[in-house]
């Protein structure tokens, strides 16, 4: 992927299973994000192919990536603001709704029952991250850590098959990480394959069935995280900037 | 359509002549866009106000005898009421800054673009409702001499207008490329926080774009009312949609290529109204806009931007 | 689990009436019914005239909303949606004519009302037409190239494209009429008295009163459903909307689309209206107009949009009428008033820039916007829900 004539990410092979939970670490600017924004449609691969269940990626639309089964947080939290928590998850069921103007404004039966619909799932999937008695509160308003669980419902609520988490722990104390953990084991467990990117190594080590190392827009070590901890291209990566968790972990 | 090439000299020197204030419009447009990446839709209201101030200046200098009574005196004359006349409208351009455009730099985009829909309005009708309504006859003080040149005829307002423009746009070339100020300004328009933190006043840079570009666009303003022989409080409107157009044609941001989109858009409007019926003459500038917006967003000279997310 | 069906309209306008609202729309009726009738009775012909006149402006403000205030796309050609929408329907209305026997025959004058549709659809399929294209294009130029739209299609017209449109000169044509509307002429006849006539601009009036009001009730219900919440997320953070499955482009173009459709409704009332129409009045200026009226009213919300059309299509003219009488006599005096209405473009310039620095939500924020004052509210109506729910436990569903 190149920036005008920065190459942002060169020569990335990556092969994920389902039902994995799957870590993607590496230093700052690494390109892990690039990697997320090329998965979900945000930028356009310059070079190679990306596909997802045998079908490609490359150059579509984020809107029909997320149709496909892909749903991402983002590092900087980007909720609607000035929706409600309930209103942010609906809208994650943009895609696997169809009501239309037309049927909007006539309110006709099946359109009442898709909004109905609509409500119930939301609902359902807030609960799923521990959040419904938030449901008529801002966005804008809700705690830090809420806002991150909120990110996530909003994306499992169009049934992705893979979900892709920028960085979910960042700025949480040892709680809200262990908390999010388990949220992630859930996750997991409701059949949808992760992938994240993230600092906190403990999460890590707690989540991922395995591990790709970046650094500099390329593949530095893949494996499982108990082999990635004793890797010494990825210590010298992180030339002790978290290579302290890695080694406390052993 | 007929087309009579004998026609073509005489729209050369049309077409360079219009170029010309297109271009000096244009460079006020690119050099804000530049800087903080917003249209100043006022900027059509500078050349108006250019346009204004000069006549006033006009009329006050002339009644001293010293400069109506000899070439010299002419020619100083004409030189001090362009200062003048720039100078105030490069003024006014940097008070719209500071009340209107300043509060909302960190404003979502869309609001200084409404702020100076606004600022437009108010400055057209503060001229309308101030001073007239009505078209006001821009006089030319000097005797205008026509020369036959290769089969077109080119008056001496057209040569003061061509030297003029450029000039100054040599000037300002210079000026933005050779001076440490120029540097500072370019740094800024590259990158807004790295030039701030390297010791650049940010807020210097700006009010001196706001200075550059309306006086610019003030100078076209003058030579558009000594060449059309008069100036109304909306005369700003279509040249500046054109204008804006010349500068998204050389890329939008980019100061070479504002002067050439002026020249070009110049060049093929004088072509157009030759070989077209003249009513539709505004809508060719329209058309490319919408165009070159739709395919060529970059512009000739100009470069895009990946948003990084 | 599953909220109650209220839950269902979470957005905006929850629907409750309480006393306050009804006391509001109350006023409101007598207002709008009242005061043109009033005006009528007394034989003040201007001020009818000018109640219409703000209601025409009501609508295309209020479509001009769905593109400005919901999608957040600053669309400055929007009167040329207008344009089509009246062009079209004369247009079309002199061939309805045509086909139904001529402008004396009986079905002619229901030329406007079988066209209002056709018209809308010229509104929204211009939009079409020029959304696909452009609204790609990132905001500010965006705006810019609407402006080149909508002079463009000024231009269309006044050099009389197609030799249609019988260019400056406007139409109808020396010799042809815009046959008045079916209805006008029966209110006219059978609802006057000996001191009351039901004139034409009071039947239109009712007319726009009618279509405006039919305006509310379909934006509302475009608000609050999956459209309308794509429309908000798109306008909060478009790339989080995309990567939550809003397909951008098609949301913004039912948006232009929707929006132009009134203001095609606006077009063809307004040339019925008037009886004549010609390019001058689908200038840029009416769409800065229109914007200043989205922007100082309240963008994304309905109240504040019309608030806006009163404003700054209503207000001079109010203040005028109010000089004259002894309400103001000794405030201002006529002098006075009439120079608000020179200075309104002025005044409303500096408002805009004055607004876009201070209360950028306008002086009317949709209902979103006030919320967080309300939150407290909402709170306690949730808590009331949840008990209701506890103790209606063990009925039947049939007994909901």
């Amino acid at each position: 992927m190149m920036f005008g004539g920065l190459k942002a990410l060169n020569n990335i092979d990556f092969h994920i299973d389902e039902g994995e939970v799957v870590a993607l670490i590496g230093p700052n600017g690494a390109g892990k994000t690039t990697f997320f924004n090329l998965m979900t449609g945000i930028y356009k691969p310059t070079m190679g192919t990306l596909t997802f269940r045998g079908q490609s990626l490359g150059g579509r639309k984020p809107h029909r990536i997320c149709e496909m089964g892909i749903a991402r947080t983002f590092q900087n939290i980007r909720l609607f603001q000035n929706m409600t928590t309930l209103e942010n998850v609906m809208v994650g069921r943009h895609t696997r709704t169809n009501a239309g103007p037309f049927r909007a404004v006539l309110r006709t039966p099946g359109f009442k029952r898709e909004e109905q619909h609509t409500v119930d799932e939301a609902r359902k999937w807030l609960k799923f991250v521990g959040m419904e008695k938030k449901a008529n509160e801002l966005a804008k308003n809700l705690p830090y850590g809420d806002q991150r669980r909120l990110e996530i419902a909003r994306a499992l609520a169009s049934e992705p098959k893979l979900l892709l988490l920028d960085e979910p722990a960042a700025g949480m104390n040892p709680q809200e990480s262990a908390s999010l953990t388990k949220l992630v084991s859930r996750v997991r467990d409701s059949g949808v394959t992760v992938l994240l990117i993230e600092h906190d190594m403990k999460v890590v080590m707690d989540i991922a069935d395995r591990i790709f190392v970046l650094d500099f827009g390329e593949k530095i070590a893949e494996g499982l995280p108990a082999e990635i901890q004793r890797d010494p291209k990825v210590i010298e990566a992180y030339l002790g900037s978290g290579a302290d968790a890695l080694l406390a972990e052993n | 359509m007929s087309i009579d090439l004998s026609t073509v000299p005489q729209q050369i020197v049309n077409g360079v002549t219009l170029g010309g204030m297109y271009a000096l419009i244009a460079l006020g447009y690119t050099l804000v866009y530049g800087i903080l990446l917003m249209i100043n839709f006022a900027h059509s209201e500078m050349f108006m106000a250019g346009a204004y101030f000069g006549l006033l200046f006009l009329n006050i200098l002339s009644k001293v005898a010293f400069f109506t009574s000899s070439t010299l005196g002419f020619i100083l004359l004409y030189v001090i009421v362009f200062l003048l006349a720039m100078i105030c409208t490069g003024i006014l351009g940097m008070l719209t800054e500071r009340f209107a455009y300043r509060p909302l730099r960190h404003a979502p985009r869309l609001a200084p673009l409404i702020s100076a829909i606004g600022v437009s309005l108010f400055l057209q009708n503060a001229a309308l409702l101030w001073i007239s309504s009505r078209s006001i006859p821009f006089p030319v003080l000097f005797p205008v001499k026509n020369y036959r040149i290769a089969g077109a005829n080119v008056s001496t307002l057209q040569i003061l207008i061509v030297v003029s423009t450029i000039l100054l746009l040599i000037g300002l070339d210079t000026f933005i490329s050779k001076t440490k100020i120029g540097k500072a300004m370019r740094a800024t328009s590259q990158d807004r926080d790295a030039a701030g933190l390297m010791g650049v006043n940010i807020n210097s840079v700006i009010a001196l774009t706001f200075f550059i570009g309306p006086a610019l666009g003030g100078a076209a303003g003058m030579f558009s009312g000594m060449y059309y022989g008069n100036i109304k409080y909306n005369m700003g409107f279509i040249p500046g949609i054109k204008s804006f157009t010349a500068a998204v044609i050389g890329g939008i941001g980019n100061l070479r290529g504002a002067m050439l989109g002026g020249f070009i858009l110049g060049f093929i409007e004088a072509i157009a109204a030759g070989f077209l019926s003249s009513g539709y003459k505004d809508v060719i500038a329209f058309l490319i806009l919408i165009l070159v917006l739709i395919f060529r967003p970059g512009g000739l000279l100009g470069e895009s931007v990946v948003e990084k997310v | 689990m599953g909220g109650s069906k209220m839950d269902v309209m979470t957005s905006i306008d929850s629907g409750k009436l309480s006393p306050k609202k009804i006391a509001l729309y109350v006023v409101l009726a007598l207002v709008a019914i009242g005061l043109p009738v009033y005006f009528q009775s007394v034989g003040n012909a201007f001020m009818v005239h000018i109640f219409a006149l703000v209601g025409i402006y009501i609508m295309l403000s209020l479509g001009l909303n769905i593109v400005v205030g919901y999608a957040g796309l600053l669309d400055l050609g929007y009167i040329a949606f207008y344009g089509m929408g009246a062009y079209v329907g004369v247009l079309l209305g002199y061939v309805f004519q045509g086909i139904t026997g001529g402008p004396g025959s009986a079905l002619a004058g229901f030329s406007y009302w079988f066209l209002l549709i056709p018209a809308a659809l010229a509104g929204a399929l211009t939009g079409i037409a020029l959304g696909t294209p452009v609204l790609r294009l990132r905001g500010d130029y965006l705006a810019i190239v609407t402006l080149g739209f909508g002079e463009i299609v000024r231009i269309a017209l006044t050099n009389n494209i197609g030799g249609l449109t019988n260019g400056s000169a406007g139409l109808p044509r020396v010799g042809e009429i815009i046959v008045p509307a079916a209805g006008q002429k029966w209110v006219y006849l059978n609802l006057s008295s000996a001191n009351f006539t039901f004139s034409k601009d009071l039947f239109w009036y009712f007319v726009i009163v009618a279509l405006v009001l039919l305006a509310v009730f379909v934006i509302r219900r475009l608000d609050n459903s999956r459209l309308g919440r794509a429309w908000v997320a798109m306008r909060e953070d478009e790339v989080a909307a995309a990567a939550t499955g809003v397909n951008i482009m098609q949301t913004k173009l039912w948006a232009f689309s929707l929006g132009a459709m009134w203001g095609g409704v606006a077009g063809i009332t307004y040339a019925y209206w008037v009886g004549f129409i010609s390019p001058e009045s689908f200038n840029f200026m009416e769409s800065v107009l229109v914007v200043c009226m989205v922007v100082l009213g309240g963008m994304g919300s309905i109240p504040g949009a019309a608030l806006g059309a009163v404003i700054i299509a209503g207000l001079p003219e109010i203040i005028r009428y109010l000089a004259q009488s002894p309400l103001l006599s000794g405030v201002l005096t006529a002098e006075q008033a009439s120079a608000i209405g020179d200075y309104r473009f002025l005044i409303f310039g500096g408002l805009m820039v004055v607004m876009m620095a201070l209360r950028p939500q306008g002086i009317l924020p949709s209902k979103r916007r006030a919320r967080e004052l309300t939150e407290a509210e909402a709170i306690i109506e949730e808590e009331n829900e949840s008990l209701w729910e506890a103790e209606h436990k063990h009925d039947t569903p049939h007994g909901l």
